[in-house]
């Protein structure tokens, strides 16, 4: 007898069969191959500009978050106790981080300086001051920002409350909405990428069917007989990334480029190219495997009942 | 040792294919499974090399009960076994050469060890010199070799063979019964559905007939027993 040992574990020889078997079952059915590539170029490219734009508006977002205070204006009327004590209270606010408090004075010279070069003309302002006292009331989670102010309006001697709340607000509604676009989209891609995979797959079962009855009557294990299908599905999944991943590269070093050269007062801060890039070029490998990987496996699953 | 105890076999749709089977085939015989058409030959073949369950029953093939076989061990039991079918089942694309030395080869032998038993084997079935021939280019007969050759490759303990000669005429049918008794004699036990009458009455061997799932006759040098 020959050893007859059926081993689990995998050659380098065999590793090398299920590479050239799996190159070979992609040119099997060119055409269908070719879509399946498209369709992984096209969800890859998808998930990765959307990767890169929620990543970015995220940054953006927590940035602006933290700079998100509410101003809460004092009664003219009010003493100065009064004032202690409207302070207090609003220390006493769960969600409350901090109160300082902010002059009238300050509170136009603060404004005229964000302002920038329109604030001149509120520098004629500075004898007859509209504003009042303030103050400025930093919150743990800037999510909270609407319901303190809210609260703080209920208490005595504020006269008004202002906040930003339609940036704020704002900003959260594109995030979400793009979010769940961009989500939508993807999760639709991803599955016409893996439906398209599985059918090329199930193209090459088919073609090899014959084959494949031959390498379990004589006693191949599943796992020799289901690898070339698996390298087929990874192939089209790592074939698929490439060009997402050259666009992607070059479009964030071109965007970077864009802002720093063109639109140098432009007050966006891109996460720097590196590692940002290359750690979604990463991603977009893996994504494009585990499409493949999936798609392969739904196939066997149907088609290959080893 | 193939060994079956009160074997049943009821397919999906309803068929009851086999109907309490008990047979002993001992190491190194030679056996023909005959009958009419539907008896069941071809479902007992298939239970011996788990290509199909046995609804209820035992089957033992060297010391392994097939119905406690888990799955990921089917591979294992189908080395010691090599099975040929009436319509080769060879790939066309390869040559004799390839189509055989694809048995070895999906196994993980070593290329070393493959090209010998390859060898070994073409020249022992006597197709050696048409090695780099495509079956295409093989008569009917020749093209059946090939398929015992890659059935015996692995030097399995017992080879199953249905309906060998089928497609085959007289002539080229004899050149095949030579080529299994000779297998027969290097110690593997040969077991042969078959309609052919005249080999089972002049080239005489044990007989067990099936009809209606069960075994009707079991003799030690039987006769066909039917009229075609
Ligand atoms: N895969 C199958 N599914 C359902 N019924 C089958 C299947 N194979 C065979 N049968 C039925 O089982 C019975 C026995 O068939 P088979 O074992 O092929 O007999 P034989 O080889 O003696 O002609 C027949 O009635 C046949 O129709
Ligand atoms: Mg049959």
């Amino acid at each position: 007898m020959m050893k007859q040992e059926v081993n689990t574990g995998m050659k380098i020889k065999t590793f090398g069969r299920h590479g050239k078997e799996g190159f070979k079952n992609l040119g099997r059915n060119g055409w269908m191959t070719f879509a399946s590539i498209s369709a992984v170029t096209v969800t890859l490219l998808l998930v990765g500009v959307c990767l890169a734009l929620l990543l970015n508006l995220n940054a953006f977002g927590d940035q602006l978050e933290s700079d998100v205070e509410i101003s809460a204006f004092i009664d003219l009327t009010a003493k100065q106790d009064q004032q202690d004590e409207l302070k207090s209270r609003i220390e006493n606010i769960s969600e409350v981080e901090s109160v300082t408090y902010q002059s009238k004075e300050e509170g136009l010279d603060n404004l005229i300086e964000n302002l920038g070069d329109d604030g001149e003309v509120f520098e004629s302002l500075k004898d007859e001051n509209p504003l009042s006292d303030a103050f400025l009331v930093k919150t743990k989670d800037p999510q909270d920002v609407t319901a303190v102010a809210e609260e703080i309006k209920q208490l005595e001697n504020v006269q008004d409350v202002e906040f930003a709340e339609d940036t704020v607000n704002r900003l959260f509604k594109v995030l979400e909405i793009a979010r769940n676009v961009g989500l939508a989209l993807v999760v639709g891609l991803l599955f016409t990428a893996m439906f398209l995979i599985s059918n090329t797959i199930k193209l090459t079962i088919v073609a090899r069917s014959h084959e494949i009855e031959i390498m379990k009557l004589v006693g191949a294990t599943n796992w020799f007989i289901r690898w070339p299908f698996l390298v087929e599905g990874i192939l089209i999944g790592i074939f698929g990334s490439i060009i997402p991943i050259g666009i992607l590269i070059y479009g964030y070093y071109y965007l970077i480029d864009l802002i720093a050269n063109r639109f140098p007062t432009l007050f966006i801060d891109l996460l720097p190219v590196t590692p940002f890039v290359y750690q979604l070029s990463g991603l977009l490998i893996v994504l494009g495997v585990i499409i493949g990987v999936w798609g392969s496996l739904t196939s066997m699953r149907k088609f290959l009942k080893v | 040792m193939i060994e079956m105890k009160d074997v049943w076999k009821t397919y999906s749709n309803g068929i009851k294919a086999i109907n309490g089977i008990d047979i002993k085939i001992n190491k190194g015989e030679f056996v023909y499974i005959v009958g009419p058409s539907g008896a069941g030959k071809s479902t007992f073949m298939r239970m011996m090399y788990r290509e199909e369950k046995a609804t209820s029953g035992t089957i033992i093939i060297n010391g392994k009960e097939l119905g406690k076989l888990k799955n990921k061990h089917v591979p294992k039991l189908r080395r010691e076994i090599g099975v040929v079918f009436q319509d080769f089942k060879l790939l066309p694309r390869l040559t004799v050469y390839e189509n055989v030395a694809f048995a070895l080869e999906v196994i993980e032998e070593s290329k070393a060890n493959t090209r010998k038993r390859v060898m070994e084997t073409l020249s022992l079935v006597n197709l050696k010199n048409k090695a780099r021939f495509l079956p295409d280019e093989l008569s009917g007969g020749e093209q059946q070799r090939v398929s015992i050759a890659r059935a015996i490759v692995n030097n399995p303990h017992i080879l199953l063979t249905d309906e060998p000669t089928g497609n085959l005429d007289p002539e080229t049918a004899w050149g095949i019964m030579d080529l299994l008794d000779q297998i027969n004699n290097r110690g593997t036990t040969v077991i042969m559905a078959t309609h052919n009458k005249d080999i089972v009455n002049t080239f005489r061997k044990r007989v067990i007939a099936i009809d209606g799932g069960l075994v009707t006759r079991d003799e030690a040098r039987g006769e066909y027993g039917y009229e075609n």
